[in-house]
């Protein structure tokens, strides 16, 4: 538990589930007082790797580690009455509870949310499902990658390629969205609450987070039922685009982001281009200048101008010359520092052990007796000085709070 | 009906998606979101106003996305670089709840409002910047769109095949991300509120908001020092945590048409079997995880083979009905038209626009039992709402309204 997050003093009873726990993690890292229950013996997401040291056992899940930190752990046996009275008791002295059970299954425990909210009417109840709890789905098996596949990212996400299959986002998203989507409702349900007294039951469905979450893939369909068509690291699109994710030196990728158009754009580019000292050597140099001097490009004139394509043209091979003479972490650096908006593909851990993250504080340390050391963690998605995110403990082991939970 | 935020009123000055996405949420539930926009460069900052596909002719009032994305809010026009519009914009905060942008870093600052102003016109102000690097660090000068932000965060790196370039996300999903990074820290800044009476600054780095969605892979690294960017990774098709096999997506009958199967254990596998219902298949029914996992390329061609015969919907709905989690691949019309997990739900409203019409929109992909959103307006045309807030907001009258537009201060 928090002392210091904007959410201290909310408590949160969790029933473990990989749809909710990352929605949980949130509200513990806010302050929240977020106790997970889970059954005996563990909850399945135990069994899921990594593993620390590679030692499979329930308490050295680094899953489980990532999605409870800061939450306090109990066992429940919800499969006999004592459990279920207990989970109602929980319930019933908490201001939320989250779920992410199938639809069905705390009905038939004898756990009614709508009798536990009658007699508690302040309680905000969250159910996290794959196809949300009233529609003709409900009821469907569901993971990761076929919720992606069937809500839209997947059809967007590939290669140019399209003999190679769509690809599927890594990085566990559909739980990411819909934790998202489960946290900013709650958030609002106790803004509610403020003003009606009352709080509610909130369903979240993770097919539909996926299906807003696709950005043109869905507004180019509501405008005017376009179908755009995916492409190499970047944006899915109706007519085929050039590259914008482009080799380096060293081997390693950058996204070059927009060619220049403006003059200062372009200005920007050639000034990159001297410090690098490749000016003389670029095929393309004397093209940025006329772009300069022509006043920069409009991408209404590209198809009619061919003076104003060859020189938007030459904005582009000239991101790409520079990439094959500069490592990505210098074109990304460099790149930006001259003014031009630009990226190195970074893995997770090279982008967490950017100094400009460690210089920020983003990296967390939090003690894992289990092996003996402290262990980095991700730190706080924003930035709130008067009430500050933190992780106040590392996740539970199996029934850690029982004594002083259950009593 | 008594929307659940109707309560609470930002002044917005963000746009793009990963600001504007953020407000959306709040405006969806009633909140009063007055959108600030420069009327000398005609809302241009948001690249996405005027940018196609367009309803209708193009133009700044018939960009898709940004219906899309700025539906149910108020549209103002306040000239920034005029004293006079510095002072209508304090008059702004000084009765709003929270302010939001999504500035390179420091720009807001520059334009003569820096924290310590909105704080000094408004002390218990909720204040959001979401940059792409934040507002202190050696990078924070840096400029980002969506797909910087997920280059950099490791996103864009965890997604695609072995022995590829990354395959990357086809769309900014960090400005999806960002913007509910960006709505959760602006709603847990106004709880805070609420219970403390207390404002604050809140600094978000959207860049440091996508590695925190990089999931457990991190920790591998940190603990175990194991790299992903290592020969065969990343590899995500597959599923390496938690482990399963067979586990891809697969071509089925016709042109670039898809399906996803997933084995989440033995008996998803053994109902997999049942339904290829092939000689090769029965002889692996009992084949550990690890075994499968160890076959997996020979698995997954054997059964691309077997689905590239059959119909994605069809086949699909026959591996649900066994137990076995299976989607298509879904097209933008497949889903939005004739998924019922969408449909049933309602997730697709119809806002009306005042130049536009009407046109479907995303929906809030949540539904609250007792103040649920509601979308029906659509995004506000430039300066749309001007005399309305300066009326009802500011209490301005009419002749001190027409007096600013003259000045060119609106």
């Amino acid at each position: 538990m928090g002392t210091t997050g904007p959410l201290h003093g909310i408590k949160v009873i969790e029933l473990a589930s990989e749809r909710a726990q990352f929605a949980g993690k949130q509200f513990a890292d806010m302050g929240a007082d977020v106790i997970v229950v889970e059954p005996p013996g563990g909850h399945h997401t135990r069994t899921y790797g990594p593993f620390a040291d590679d030692v499979e056992s329930p308490e050295h899940s680094l899953w489980w580690w990532l999605y409870n930190t800061s939450k306090r752990g109990v066992v429940l046996d919800l499969d006999t009455p004592e459990g279920v009275a207990a989970f109602a008791k929980l319930a019933a002295g908490a201001d939320v509870v989250l779920e992410g059970e199938d639809p069905g299954r705390l009905d038939a425990l004898g756990i009614d949310h709508t009798q536990l909210r009658a007699d508690h009417p302040e309680l905000i109840w969250v159910s996290v499902t794959p196809y949300g709890r009233t529609t003709s789905r409900a009821n469907e098996p569901a993971t990761d990658l076929t919720i992606l596949a069937g809500g839209g990212p997947a059809w967007s996400c590939g290669y140019d390629d399209h003999a190679l299959p769509p690809v599927r986002g890594g990085g566990n998203q559909a739980a990411h969205m819909a934790g998202m989507f489960a946290v900013m409702s709650i958030l609002t349900a106790f803004l509610a609450k403020d003003v009606t007294g009352r709080g509610q039951h909130i369903d979240v469905n993770m097919t539909a987070c996926a299906n807003v979450s696709t950005e043109a893939g869905s507004y180019m369909w509501h405008t005017d039922k376009i179908t755009v068509q995916r492409q190499t690291g970047r944006h899915a699109t109706p007519v085929l685009t050039m590259p914008s994710q482009v080799r380096c030196k060293d081997g390693r990728y950058v996204n070059t982001g927009f060619p220049p158009r403006s003059v200062k754009e372009f200005e920007a580019l050639i000034g990159w281009l001297d410090t690098l000292g490749l000016t003389d050597d670029c095929p393309d140099a004397p093209l940025l200048q006329l772009g300069v001097e022509r006043g920069g490009v409009s991408m209404t004139e590209l198809s009619t101008d061919e003076l104003a394509s060859a020189i938007f043209g030459a904005g582009r091979e000239a991101m790409v010359f520079i990439a094959q003479h500069i490592d990505a972490m210098e074109y990304f650096e460099t790149g930006q520092r001259a003014g031009i908006p630009c990226g190195i593909v970074a893995s997770p851990e090279e982008a967490f052990e950017m100094p400009h993250f460690v210089a920020r504080g983003f990296q967390v340390e939090v003690e894992h007796d289990v092996i003996g050391r402290s262990v980095r963690y991700p730190g706080a998605p924003a930035k709130m000085p008067a009430s500050p995110w933190g992780i106040s403990r590392r996740a539970p082991k199996i029934g850690e709070h029982d004594a002083e939970v259950l009593g | 009906m008594l929307g659940a935020l109707s309560h609470i009123r930002i002044c917005d000055l963000s746009g793009q998606l990963a600001g504007a996405g953020a407000t959306r949420f709040l405006a969806a539930f009633g909140a009063q979101v007055i959108r600030v926009e420069d009327p000398v460069r005609k809302g241009a900052w948001d690249i996405v106003r005027g940018s196609g596909p367009y309803k209708g002719e193009p133009g700044l009032e018939t960009s898709g996305g940004f219906n899309n994305h700025n539906v149910e809010k108020l549209g103002i026009t306040i000239n920034l670089r005029e004293e006079r519009g510095k002072e209508l914009l304090r008059e702004l905060v000084a009765v709003s709840d929270a302010v939001t942008e999504n500035f390179a870093s420091g720009v807001l600052a520059r334009m003569g409002f820096p924290y310590d102003e909105l704080a000094r016109i408004k002390p218990d102000i909720v204040y959001v910047s979401n940059s792409g690097f934040g507002n202190d660090g050696p990078y924070s000068s840096f400029k980002t769109w969506g797909p910087i932000v997920q280059a950099v965060c490791g996103l864009t790196f965890e997604s695609g095949l072995p022995d590829l370039p990354p395959a990357g996300w086809g769309y900014s999903y960090m400005d999806h991300m960002g913007a509910y990074s960006m709505a959760v820290a602006l709603l847990a800044g106004l709880v805070h509120h609420s219970r403390t009476g207390e404002g604050q600054w809140i600094d978000m780095a959207c860049v440091e908001a996508g590695t925190t969605f990089t999931g457990p892979d991190l920790l591998d690294y940190t603990v175990n020092d194991r790299p992903l960017r290592r020969p065969g990774m990343p590899d995500s098709n597959h599923s390496h945590s938690p482990l399963m096999a067979p586990h891809a997506i697969y071509a089925a009958a016709g042109d670039d048409n898809w399906i996803a199967i997933a084995c989440r254990d033995d008996a998803d596998w053994a109902r997999l079997v049942d339904v290829i219902g092939e000689r090769w298949a029965e002889e692996r029914r009992g084949d550990s995880l690890a075994r499968r996992v160890a076959a997996q390329a020979d698995l997954d061609a054997r059964i691309g083979a077997w689905t590239s015969g059959h119909d994605r919907f069809e086949l699909a709905a026959r591996l649900r009905a066994a137990g076995v989690p299976a989607n298509a691949v879904q097209q933008p019309g497949e889903r939005i038209e004739h998924d019922p997990a969408t449909t049933d739900f309602g997730l697709w409203p119809v806002t009306t626009h005042q130049v536009i019409g009407e046109m479907p929109a995303d929906g809030v992909p949540v539904h609250l039992s007792e103040t649920d959103w509601e979308i029906r307006n659509g995004a506000p045309c430039l300066g749309q709402h001007t005399r309305q807030v300066l009326t009802e907001v500011l209490g301005k009258d009419d002749a001190e309204i027409d007096a600013l537009y003259a000045e060119g201060v609106l």
